[in-house]
């Protein structure tokens, strides 16, 4: 009996411990989502900001670039997958290589090769273990994204982009290196506290909306440099601030999905504390009470052999 | 007094600064412009690592580094769209 107690106490203690451990990392999410939600805040004027000098460039000027129109044989597709760095938050990662995976296994039955760009510690790990290709790969900060991260990846995917002109069938073209010919995101996007939902999105080639022209003539737009060389130094801009964007949301849906799973632990926890308490003290009381019906037991026959006597 | 240009300075992770100035300088890849209220809608884009002013009303003169940056006038106003931008020691109006 007493070892039982003694067994169930040191259950609750460990309990303890780890809803300490999970309590505090609860808390930790919790103020990191703040803190992306507000950069996401603070991107946004930049975002609307570019679209407008795109939008008005777009309108001006014709439109031939090649982040712009379409290949006419998509042979390879870039992906980006953007998962996390640590672990514990949920099916966060599991869910974005999910979604990703179907986006490949489309992309395959399209006739399409697609060559993979993972982003997060999470996402390396699970292509580096089965074994797949990854093209590139970053990690470090899934948690904290800075734009220079950002454009890190731009510039590499955009170097692909541009090489992937010139390809031919099975053959990388005069420039010798394998290109793609589209590009995607996968990264998760932030719809409250409750739902993250990892979603797939083209980043290239761009469309660009012909907004209805309802305001009248368009003001015509002096440029300096030339229209096409200012759409050459603002389109990887333009890729940069979307990757940037992605980043920080999701960044802000891992953490809104690490809180969410260390609150549920917490609440296991707590919940295991109780039964296990409840348990001890039967136990115990069991004992009490075992220890009573032998004392009391021994006096009466005690008593008894006495009384024959 | 000439009606107000309405500036906004905003760089990829927050606004720099916005408000109403007089008048903006920068430097394009082309050269040195100013844009007074009423400038004729412009793209242009920095030079790289060039200075932003901005004129305010009653003389004082804003100055930022500017990096990756693209200029844009439209009806609306000025934008200055920067990959980077702080604030260099307050110039002296000139």
């Amino acid at each position: 009996m007493a070892a039982q107690v003694r067994v169930l106490r040191q259950r609750i203690r460990a309990a303890k411990s780890m809803k300490k451990i999970t309590k505090a990392m609860e808390l930790v999410a919790t103020s990191r989502i703040a803190k992306a939600q507000e950069q996401v805040a603070a991107s946004l004027p930049y975002s609307r900001a570019i679209t407008e000098v795109l939008t008005a460039l777009a309108s001006n000027t014709r439109i031939d670039h090649p982040l712009l129109t379409p290949r006419e044989r998509v042979r390879r597709a870039g992906v980006l997958l953007v998962t996390s760095d640590r672990g514990l938050a949920g099916g966060y990662s599991s869910n974005a290589i999910k979604t990703a995976e179907s986006l490949l296994a489309r992309l395959r039955a399209d006739g399409k090769e697609p060559s993979l760009y993972v982003i997060g510690r999470k996402g390396v790990q699970y292509y580096r273990f089965r074994n797949r290709p990854m093209t590139a790969c970053w990690t470090g900060f899934s948690e904290q994204p800075t734009f220079a991260d950002a454009r890190e990846v731009g510039e590499t995917l955009i170097k692909a982009f541009t090489a992937g002109v010139d390809d031919g069938d099975g053959d990388p073209g005069p420039d010798g290196v394998f290109g793609v010919d589209e590009l995607h995101i996968v990264s998760t996007e932030f719809k409250s506290l409750m739902t993250q939902v990892p979603v797939p999105r083209i980043l290239g080639p761009m469309q660009i909306e012909d907004k209805p022209r309802s305001e009248g003539i368009l003001p015509a737009y002096e440029f300096e440099p030339e229209a096409e060389a200012l759409l050459d130094a603002l389109l990887p801009k333009y890729i940069n601030t979307r990757i940037y964007a992605a980043l920080v949301e999701s960044a802000a849906s891992e953490s809104a999905s690490r809180r969410r799973a260390m609150k549920s632990a917490t609440d296991n926890a707590e919940e295991m504390i109780e039964k296990y308490t409840r348990e001890m003290n039967s136990a115990r009381q069991a004992g009490i009470t075992q220890e009573i019906s032998e004392i009391v037991g021994g006096a009466n026959a005690l008593a008894a052999s006495g009384s024959e006597v | 007094m000439a009606q107000q240009l309405h500036v906004e300075l905003v760089a990829v992770d927050e606004t720099v600064w916005s408000g109403e100035a007089e008048m903006v300088m920068a430097r394009t890849t082309e050269g040195e412009l100013g844009v007074m209220p009423g400038h004729a809608p412009l793209l242009g884009q920095l030079a790289e690592s060039g200075q932003v002013r901005i004129k305010v009303p009653g003389g004082d003169q804003l100055s930022y580094e500017v990096a990756g940056g693209f200029l844009s006038v439209s009806d609306k106003g000025v934008t200055v769209l920067a990959e980077s931008a702080s604030p260099v020691r307050a110039a002296q109006g000139s």
